[in-house]
């Protein structure tokens, strides 16, 4: 499979493949750090993930055909609100759903994934009520079209740029919320022994409810982020959750840096195989892979210690 | 709590019988072959629902990979069927007659050997059975022996459920890719299309589906049964008292694959065609939805759940396409939050106790009754 290229052909290759991987790898990043915050920290499997995500996108969707309207001046910069707003909408809509429907099912996480798997049915159907069933796609603002001519063989998307660069920020602000602020000590501190957290004077429910609210969020801003890259359908959402899950549970689950980690290797696999390979051969590989990995080593990658 | 020594209690004993008149003679008597065909459509489900009922409900294992079962079983009959169906007289317009249609467009020349055993019926019987049941021995033996469970097994089983969509889609040349492998015609040199042939095969299904019924009650009242169920509320008393919890898990996910199994080439024969749509994700899920709805610990709420969801899932879709989705969402949100036992929960803890009382007041009083008119006589 390497013998029609050369050295260099193949180094700019890999180059190229490795720059849509990261691409990849961010959407996962995104999609992930949601997910792991929900699952690793609370215990609840949320298949509507993908869902809160498409939620962001058509946020991010008619932002950008309300400035276009209303303001076109501002087009240029219309990304950053459209971001803010989509993780507003999703963040509480999330906080909506806590509190309406998983806060009843906290002692039972395998009841939480059949309870989300009907709630992502009823918000994929308002999608497809509301904005049509044909996939949309915003338009790009000037600046972030065209790509960097690394090389002469070499050619990075500047969206693709952009796109990581976000990720990197969010991941940053995430890590320093979760570690650093003192929500963040309250939210680990429910996780680790929520009766204990309680008896020193949290507020266990609302803390739940608002770190459902942060992963929610953050799968908006992912939908911002893949507006960027994609179209969106009111079914897309569906096609990340499984990689997602796999994603969270391949990094070990309680392990956010896990996350990262295992999100890096599955994406820049699966886009440097693609070159290669069909397409689905590629995702196949992957996904064996990664279930065998998990097979012989099933609590991920990334592991916490802890006594159970 | 009091070990019943008979097979069926007096209430299974009736469920058993309600079905089996609603099924054997209500419905071919009422229903015309188109619905009746479709009636057929949802016990394939039903068999799915009584394996997650022994596996999910007494087990306590939630596969979300029923699908990849039912589809084995599926294309299992598919192949032997397409084979029977690609004979060199049926296919002579093709460049090389005599190999599927689709392997045909896909330029392959012969039949790929995974194929060849499906040239034979009763190997197609076994490999139907066989095939599901060792891949889950291999994924239930990878993964309880490690002490994966719960949640973990729930996202595997689905990954590999993505992973076998992909692939069936992906190879076209082998498996008919995202059409699946349509236009089947005969069984055994039996025609499968008539509607003759369609009224017969779904009392054969019944008569299967019966029967596995009655295969899920023996393994739900052996010793067996019980420790399924005593793992499910704790799973390291029972590792303590000396039995291999894996091997259990095991056998309870194989009984439920090779259950799915059945239902999936019972499938093939009545609605005539295997394809992809069958076997991903979304559809194992939409299984699960089935049993949780019927009940997740009664088998015959499994089969009533199939037939009610596929019924309103028919009669909605086919009305109201917009309202569909919303309605089963809602539904399986209402069932999980609200009715963890599904329909058979609510029938015994409000029908069922009515019933009796309205039985045992009538009772005392006739009792009563007889002592009165006893007592002149005296």
């Amino acid at each position: 499979m390497f013998g029609d290229y050369s050295i260099s052909d193949l180094g700019a290759i890999l180059a190229m493949q490795g720059f849509a991987g990261l691409i990849l790898f961010s959407v996962y990043v995104l999609m992930a750090l949601g997910l792991a915050i929900i699952f690793g920290q609370m215990g609840v499997i949320n298949m509507a993930h993908g869902e809160f995500m498409i939620l962001g996108a058509y946020v991010t969707w008619m932002t950008s055909n309300a400035v276009q309207h209303v303001a076109p001046s501002l087009f240029p910069g219309y990304f950053f609100i459209a971001m803010i707003l989509a993780f507003i909408a999703a963040g509480a809509l999330g906080m909506l759903v806590e509190w309406a429907l998983i806060r009843h099912l906290y002692k039972r996480p395998l009841d939480t994934l059949l309870a989300t798997w009907g709630l992502s049915l009823i918000l994929q159907q308002a999608y497809r009520s509301i904005f049509g069933a044909r996939e949309v796609g915003v338009e790009l603002p000037e600046w972030m079209m065209g790509s960097w001519q690394a090389t002469d063989a070499i050619q990075i998307p500047i969206n693709g740029m952009f796109v990581m660069a976000l990720t990197i920020l969010i991941t940053i602000v995430v890590f320093y919320i979760l570690f650093w602020s003192s929500w963040g000590k309250q939210v680990r501190a429910v996780v680790q022994n929520r009766v204990m957290a309680g008896a020193v004077g949290i507020n266990t429910e609302k803390v739940d409810r608002y770190t459902f609210g942060l992963g929610c969020g953050i799968a908006g801003i992912a939908g911002s982020a893949f507006t960027m890259i994609g179209s969106t359908g009111p079914t897309a959402g569906q096609l990340y959750i499984v990689d997602t899950f796999l994603v969270v549970v391949f990094g070990g689950a309680a392990s956010l840096f896990g996350t990262i980690a295992s999100a890096f290797s599955i994406s820049q696999t699966q886009s440097t195989l693609e070159f290669f390979l069909s397409g689905s051969m590629a995702k196949v590989i992957t996904l064996l892979t990664i279930v065998g990995i998990l097979m012989v080593r099933p609590q991920g990658l990334f592991a916490l210690k802890v006594r159970k | 709590m009091v070990i019943n020594s008979r097979f069926f209690n007096r209430s299974e004993l009736l469920g058993f019988l309600a079905l089996a008149v609603l099924l054997l003679l209500i419905l071919p008597l009422s229903l015309d072959i188109f619905r009746l065909n479709l009636v057929a459509k949802y016990l394939t489900y039903a068999f799915v629902g009584i394996g997650l009922v022994l596996c999910w409900g007494y087990g306590g294992i939630l596969s979300l990979g029923q699908g990849v079962f039912f589809g084995l079983g599926g294309y299992c009959m598919a192949m032997y069927l397409k084979l029977e169906a690609s004979s060199v007289a049926n296919t002579k317009i093709q460049s090389t007659p005599g190999i599927p249609d689709f392997m045909d467009w896909n330029q392959l020349t012969s039949v790929p050997l995974f194929w060849k055993p499906f040239h034979s019926f009763p190997v197609t019987l076994l490999a139907i059975l066989l095939v599901p049941a060792f891949f889950a021995l291999i994924i239930g033996a990878a993964m309880f022996k490690r002490r994966v469970g719960g949640v973990y097994f729930a996202i595997i089983t689905q990954a590999i459920a993505a992973i076998l969509t992909i692939l069936i889609v992906g190879q076209q040349g082998y498996t008919g890719g995202i059409n699946g492998i349509t236009d089947l015609r005969t069984l055994h040199g039996w025609d499968i299309r008539t509607d003759h042939a369609k009224f017969i095969l779904y009392f054969v299904e019944v008569v299967l589906l019966f029967g596995c019924i009655v295969a899920a009650q023996f393994i739900r009242l052996t010793k067996l049964g019980r420790i399924l169920v005593a793992m499910r509320e704790q799973e390291d008393r029972v590792r303590f008292s000396g039995y291999s919890v894996a091997n259990f898990k095991i056998f309870a996910f194989c009984a439920a694959a090779v259950f799915a199994a059945i239902g999936g080439a019972m499938f093939t024969l009545e609605v005539g065609f295997m394809s992809p749509s069958f076997v991903g994700i979304v559809p194992s899920i939409e299984m699960v939805i089935y049993t949780a709805v019927g009940g997740r610990m009664s088998i015959f709420g499994a089969v009533w759940g199939a037939l009610l969801v596929n019924f309103a899932k028919t009669s909605l879709s086919e009305s109201f396409p917009q309202l569909w989705l919303f309605g089963l969402g809602a539904l399986f949100i209402a069932v999980v939050l609200a009715f963890p036992n599904g329909l058979s929960g609510i029938w015994a803890d409000h029908i069922q106790p009515r019933i009796d009382r309205l039985l045992s007041s009538r009772k005392s009083k006739s009792a009563a009754g007889m002592i009165a008119d006893g007592a002149p006589a005296e």
